[in-house]
């Protein structure tokens, strides 16, 4: 378990002072994949390389097992990481990298030889084991970078925004790998990414970063369907923000009216803190349905439709100028039904969207 | 279609020729001939008054490493000789290890410098070079000497009695010699430490290695080919130094360079200087091809 409490990192002095971690507090649990999401700047890697021990904090603690880990230096901590670029020593071949952490502890030869085995078998590069680093491919790199960290045995493998060098189609196959061995292993993963798509389909939990903050923590579902705040929902996944206001609250539900005249409820009332009067309806594209114009509860104007194999994006412009997406998958009696130009209603089913705080 | 690609072959080869005719005319005028003179003039006698006369001689060659005793003829090794040989290699070794104990961390704190005050620290270690070497060599002279800068500050600190005789000896033509060189140790490590990926180092540390492991285990490794180089370029040029021993070793503890000087100067034995010249060169020779073949050994590792 790694609890890192109240922990703050200032770059700079003065006016010039960047807080790259502002104040961030988060518990990861053991035999979890958690990842660390958000823009670049975020603060993301920073918390990372303070937990492998590259930066210092300015303040705050970080617990690895109950044990404060912050006065150690990185080579005393339990933690390895895969590095973006991979970082692998170049004078050395494919099992001597992932040998070289196992020597380094100090492990007598033979115990040494069968877990660099084990790893390449892992990893399946055993045919490999003899290259230079060089000499092998970039997803190969990509194995034997993860195959070095995950030798020692630590308690948490920490992942640097791995996959950004590979191709989309080695991506796709590694996000499977790296579930695979994280299930396989048992050890905790910290994953780094500013792609939503890898944190939502690889993790246990997502924490959403933005400007040296943590706004959200949760599951893949929780983060996508009930994001707690605009930063959020705008990051993950697409999402129309609608102006409406809040006529009645009920526990987490709200009755709103939209900007047409129509009503409809909504929830995130308790958690948004909204009161009564204006606030803003977060809505995915995906769940809101197009109709015939005068069937749904916003009437707008059809100005794109975007063809997309699987489904069709509509961009609406709705009757208040404000714009509106919808993805509709292209089921066949879906074809053909509407076309640019139309006029056309949206309908939203009750409870859906989500009431948030700016 | 064939003539018209022989003829531009033939072009091209001209044109090859040509481009390389400046380099070739120096290398012949400037380097073989004059290297051929001396292996002539190793096997001449010596004239009476400098020079050479036109008789063939072994000679030159026997005193490099042996005399005969001037009464009774005997034959024994050339100690003067050998001794002056044996100084030059050691104090170049030594020179050459001192370099690289300073110029190491150097090159290792510049590389690791924001790229902008790089160029600065650069630029540092550079200006000495770009200075006269006499005058380099007086200034360590300055400082050494009997009543010079830290002798004086020395006594004024009460640390010492006495002066340190630091001067005229192998230590001084040492020192010299290392603030002479360490630019040519520096420049070559500190260019391939420039392309050194540090993100090793942060994977070494992330693996469990020391700062000590780290550096005989991954950043001295890749930065070897640096060290060699500039480890070449500091031993070569010591083992034929002039200025710096007779300047600094004040005569008395001569090395290379000195005696074959003496041979062309005061010793008016020509024939001899040649034949000392060209045994330097062979002993530079032997120091290049062990370069070689531990840079061949890096190259064929690379490749598998």
């Amino acid at each position: 378990m790694i609890e890192i409490e109240n922990v703050t990192k200032i770059y700079g002095e003065g006016k010039s002072a960047f807080r790259a971690l502002d104040d961030v507090s988060v518990t990861i649990k053991d035999n979890e994949f958690f990842t660390l999401l958000g823009p670049s700047g975020c603060g993301k890697t920073t918390l990372l390389r303070t937990i492998a021990g590259f930066v210092d904090p300015s303040s705050g603690s970080i617990r690895l097992g109950g044990k404060d880990i912050l006065q150690s230096p990185p080579y005393k901590r339990p933690v390895n990481t895969v590095f973006q670029n991979y970082a692998l020593f170049p004078h050395m071949t494919v099992a001597q990298n992932i040998a070289f952490g196992l020597e380094m502890l100090g492990k007598p030869k033979r115990e040494v030889k069968a877990t660099v085995e084990e790893m390449l078998e892992l990893v399946r590069m055993t045919p490999m084991a003899d290259r230079q680093t060089g000499q092998i491919s970039g997803g190969q790199q990509q194995r034997v970078a993860l195959a070095r960290a995950l030798a020692p045995r630590p308690q948490v493998l920490l992942l640097d925004e791995p996959l950004s060098a590979l191709d989309f189609k080695l991506r796709k196959d590694m996000q499977l790998e790296l579930k695979r061995l994280q299930t396989e292993t048992g050890i905790t993963f910290v994953f780094v990414t500013h792609d939503q798509e890898e944190a939502l389909t690889m993790s246990d939990r997502i924490a959403v970063m933005n400007a040296g903050k943590i706004r959200q923590i949760g599951g893949a579902r929780d983060i996508y369907d009930q994001p707690a705040e605009r930063f959020v929902a705008d990051f993950i996944g697409d999402t129309n923000f609608l102006d409406v206001e809040v006529l009645e609250i009920t526990g987490d539900a709200a009755r709103v009216r939209l900007a047409g005249g129509a009503e409809t409820t909504a929830r995130g009332a308790a958690e948004a803190g909204t009161g009564m009067g204006a606030a803003t309806l977060a809505t995915r594209p995906e769940h809101a349905r197009l109709v015939p114009a005068g069937q749904g509860v916003m009437e707008g104007l059809l100005s794109q439709v975007v063809y997309f194999g699987t489904d069709t994006h509509y961009h609406v412009t709705l009757a208040d100028g404000a714009a509106f997406t919808l993805r509709q998958q292209n089921t066949p009696d879906m074809a053909h039904a509407f076309t640019q130009g139309d006029r056309v209603g949206i309908h939203l089913a009750p409870g859906v969207g989500q009431l948030l705080k700016d | 279609m064939s003539d018209l690609s022989a003829a531009r072959r033939a072009t091209e080869r001209r044109n090859r020729w040509l481009l390389l005719s400046p380099a070739l005319l120096i290398l012949i005028f400037a380097a073989a001939g004059p290297l051929l003179i001396v292996v002539v003039y190793s096997f001449l006698t010596p004239g009476d008054y400098g020079g050479v006369k036109p008789d063939f001689s072994w000679n030159a060659w026997f005193s490099v490493v042996m005399e005969r005793d001037f009464f009774t003829e005997e034959l024994t090794f050339a100690d003067a000789h050998l001794s002056i040989f044996w100084r030059s290699l050691k104090l170049s070794l030594m020179t050459t290890v001192a370099a690289f104990v300073f110029g190491f961390p150097t090159a290792y704190f510049i590389a690791t410098r924001p790229k902008r005050s790089r160029d600065a620290w650069m630029l540092l270690i550079m200006i000495p070079f770009w200075t006269n070497l006499l005058i380099r060599t007086f200034a360590i002279m300055e400082l050494i000497r009997a009543e010079g800068t830290v002798n004086t500050l020395l006594l004024w600190l009460g640390i010492i009695d006495a002066p340190i005789q630091m001067l005229f000896t192998e230590f001084s033509i040492m020192l010299g010699m290392v603030y002479v060189y360490l630019p040519l140790m520096v420049l070559p490590i500190y260019a391939s430490m420039e392309r050194f990926d540090f993100s090793l180092v942060e994977a070494g540390y992330d693996l469990y290695a020391t700062r000590w492991k780290v550096l005989s285990k991954v950043i001295f490794p890749l930065v070897k080919p640096g060290v060699i180089a500039g480890s070449i370029l500091v031993f070569v040029p010591c083992l034929g130094a002039y200025v710096t021993p007779r300047v600094l070793g004040g005569g008395k503890n001569l090395m290379l360079g000195n005696l074959i000087e003496l041979q062309f100067g005061q010793g008016r034995n020509w024939p001899l200087g040649a034949a000392l010249s060209l045994t330097l060169l062979a002993i530079v020779m032997v120091a290049l091809l062990f370069y070689v073949r531990a840079a061949g050994q890096d190259g064929e590792k690379s490749h598998g």
